[in-house]
């Protein structure tokens, strides 16, 4: 037993004594209590907007909690095994731009895999700080980027001994862990903080046999999605911090780029979500691996899709997988994953988490039904009866090595011009090219394009993946800084 | 005290019927099961609130969903039934001695042994040894099925509740790769007259319309159901529901019947003019 009783949600017991005390409001929102915009209760019910309200004294304030905020993030931080937790309220996009500016400076090094997600790189962009990119396993045959090994981090250390932390892609959108422990052990040595990625692991903190969470292995800093996997709403998310920490330095940090108005309705849905999994978890994530389970072992049995099982697992790029996620590989019917992906929303009105090259992926949570997963396995079957075809051709290369030629942030700032595509080889990009879902940048600001990034873009275009990140929306044209700089 | 029954058919339209009393009422992990009594329809099974049938007027739907297909198809032998846990369509079926096999597919088990319990006219044939009762989601029976049935029927509850696997197109589709080269599929199709429903409707003959070369729609007059108009699909790989029916053979077999007739028959595929517009609205891609 821990000091708090997980049962209580000091947020939203707040929330519900502040209705019943009826309280006059003459302050913001405006909409006071909805009355001033008769479609928004419509469209969310009283309930909701009843609850839509300012920071207050029986409140609490996310920038400076004193009393039932801090006691949410204190009773989350025991709840996660944290030395300290922050809810946030920028989706986890602000946890962990709030871990990186935590740590590093204006060009300090920072080691991490090529395959993070854009905020971190937009961290980089907003702090100055120069990436290491330790370069992640690929497999070619399931088309993705893995985790990092423990000899290639060990490796970028001893290159980079000046580096000041090590953030982990843990688990990655596809499930996929590092070893994590060995990475913190290494990083810590060599007096580097370790941060962790832990958007797609929110379940780690609370089901059985699940691959280690970040605070356990020592981690310094996780952004952990709770309205992923955890079912609070969505933009609501947890910054963990451990015990060498100083949580009102981070603090200060988060403020610098945080909301002063934060949204009780994200706030208690952190509240009351950290109470159900605290309560709950275990049973809750039990039904899920057993539902990814099933759902598993039926795709595998209809031939030409291979479900990512455990037998992937090999103790080092891929050192363990989280057995809720359902990345089904699709190339072996002949088709991209975002095309299986696009079928299955246009024909069988079935939206999957996300479709790449080579995989679809089933985001699966506390949420779903049985029902609802043997549409998905029917759909795939039909699937594959009548739009399989010979999968020769099919790309499956997905990551292409990064060329750093300047930081992220001077290369954002820089003098620039604008290029049709064809004519960007050789030349050093400004910004960020992204296929979305992942979000994990092609190029990012300050790195050199080469033939094969280019061929990349127009095959990911033509497959129909949704690109982002350019000024030019169409991907026509990619702005590159002028020669001049270097 | 009078007891009355009342099913909402539109959130501003609803039946009404006189109860007697309630036989029976229990939660399954599925849905809620009720059987009532009535002077008027006499006993008739609820699932979470709907109507499913009454002893009065069930023959109807039996009937036009069995006859139907097994007047056109010109020898079958096995058939799967997917819903239908009330033993209704079975009934009916095993009146055709041809038929050596009927694997009947209801996802809930305690729909079956509250028919049993309390509605033995509709259930009467569920022990029948032809009968093989496999109590699985329909959608998953039918995925490792594959050139296996000369006719499936899907007598399915409407579209939201556990039922809703059962109008998708990865349904209908496998339905398809079940069937053999010359198989039929009829199934519940709703009805055309309120909004919600006609929208159900469309939806369903648009997703059969993509899966099967041949797609006809017929139709019944049931009091029971919202607005008393129902129809079924008729999707096949060969046979046309009118063109392929053979009347006489299927006089000559003397089966009594209260609704169907090779005559009714024919005219069930004559639709009213505005139900064949909602229909061809969905039959043309795009």
């Amino acid at each position: 037993m821990g000091r708090f009783n997980q049962e209580r949600a000091p947020i939203y017991e707040a929330l519900e004594e502040f209705r019943r005390n009826r309280i006059v409001p003459f302050d913001v929102p405006g909409h006071k209590r909805g009355r001033g915009n008769p479609e928004l209760i419509e469209l969310l019910g009283q309930q909701c907007v009843s609850i839509d309200v300012n920071s207050m004294k029986p409140l609490d304030n996310l920038c400076h909690p004193v009393s039932v905020i801090r006691e949410a993030e204190e009773m989350a931080a025991e709840a996660f095994g944290a030395a300290y937790a922050f809810l946030m309220v920028g989706g986890t996009t602000s946890s962990v731009q709030g871990m990186v500016l935590s740590v590093c400076k204006k060009g300090d090094k920072i080691i991490l895999p090529r395959n993070v997600h854009r905020s971190v790189i937009n961290a980089l962009v907003l702090n100055g700080a120069i990436p290491i990119y330790v370069n992640p396993d690929m497999d070619s045959r399931l088309g993705i980027a893995l985790g990092m090994k423990v000899s290639q981090v060990e490796k970028t250390i001893r290159e980079n001994p000046d580096a000041v932390a090590v953030l982990v892609n843990n688990p990655t959108y596809y499930g996929i862990c590092s070893d994590l422990r060995s990475i913190v052990k290494l990083a810590h040595a060599h007096g580097m903080k370790v941060l962790v990625d832990e958007a797609h692991g929110t379940h780690f903190y609370f089901g059985e046999n699940m691959p280690v969470s970040a605070m356990e292995a020592g981690a310094d800093m996780t952004s952990v999605s709770m309205h992923k996997s955890g079912g609070s709403l969505t933009q609501s998310s947890f910054l963990l911090t451990g015990p060498d920490m100083h949580p009102g330095y981070v603090r200060q940090i988060i403020n610098l780029t945080q909301t002063t108005s934060a949204s009780y309705l994200l706030l208690a849905s952190l509240d009351i979500s950290r109470r159900n999994l605290a309560l709950r978890g275990r049973e809750e994530f039990r039904k899920v691996t057993a539902l990814a389970e099933y759902a598993r072992g039926e795709i595998n049995r209809i031939g030409g899709y291979y479900a990512y099982t455990p037998e992937l697992i090999n103790q080092d790029s891929i050192y363990d997988l989280d057995q809720t996620k359902l990345t089904v590989n699709t190339l072996g019917i002949g088709l991209a994953g975002i095309e299986v992906y696009d079928i299955l929303r246009d024909e069988y009105d079935i939206q999957m988490e996300l479709g790449d090259i080579a995989n679809v992926l089933a985001y699966l949570s506390i949420g779903d039904r049985e029902r609802d997963i043997e549409r998905l396995i029917s759909a795939l079957v039909e699937i594959r009866r009548k739009y399989s075809r010979d999968n020769t051709g099919m790309f499956t290369q997905e990551y292409i090595e990064p060329r750093v030629a300047v930081s992220p942030q001077s290369a954002f700032y820089a003098e620039k011009e604008s290029l049709p595509l064809a004519e960007t080889e050789g030349r050093i990009c400004s910004e960020f090219v992204m296929c979305y879902p992942p979000g994990i940048p092609i190029l990012a600001p300050g790195e050199e394009i080469t033939a094969d990034i280019l061929e990349y873009i127009t095959y990911a275009k033509e497959k129909g993946c949704s690109m982002t990140g350019p000024e030019d929306a169409d991907i026509e044209r990619l702005n590159v800084l002028k020669e001049i700089v270097f | 005290m009078e007891l009355w029954f009342s099913e909402p058919h539109t959130p501003n339209v609803k039946l009404s019927i006189r109860v007697d009393r309630q036989l029976y009422s229990g939660q399954s992990e599925l849905q809620q099961i009720e059987v009532f009594e009535s002077p008027e329809f006499g006993r008739f099974l609820v699932l979470d609130g709907y109507i499913m049938l009454t002893e009065k007027d069930e023959f109807i739907y039996h009937e036009m969903i069995a006859h139907v297909p097994m007047a056109v198809h010109p020898h079958v032998k096995k058939v799967l039934v997917i819903g239908a846990g009330d033993g209704g369509a079975v009934r009916e079926l095993v009146r055709y001695p041809e038929i050596e096999q009927i694997d009947l597919v209801e996802i809930d088990e305690e729909v079956i042994k509250v028919c049993m319990d309390y509605l033995p006219s509709v259930s009467c044939e569920m022990r029948n040894e032809k009968v093989k009762i496999h109590i699985e989601d329909g959608l998953k029976y039918v995925r490792s099925k594959e050139d296996e049935y000369d006719l499936i029927i899907v007598d399915s509850t409407d579209p939201f509740g556990p039922g809703e696997g059962l109008f998708t197109k990865e349904f209908y589709g496998n339905c398809y790769k079940a069937l053999k080269e010359d198989g039929i599929m009829v199934n519940q199709h709703e009805s055309p007259f309120y909004e919600t429903d006609a929208t159900a409707c469309m939806r369903a003959h648009k997703r059969i319309v993509e899966s099967f070369p041949i797609s006809r729609v017929y139709q019944a007059h049931i009091p029971t159901y919202p607005s008393g108009h129902w129809l079924f699909g008729f999707a096949s790989k060969k046979y046309h529901p009118v063109h392929d029916l053979d009347a006489e053979r299927w006089l000559a077999r003397g089966l009594e019947t209260k609704y169907y007739t090779p005559k009714l028959h024919e005219g069930a595929f004559c639709l009213p003019a505005y139900v064949e517009k909602l229909l061809r609205k969905v039959e043309v891609h795009g």
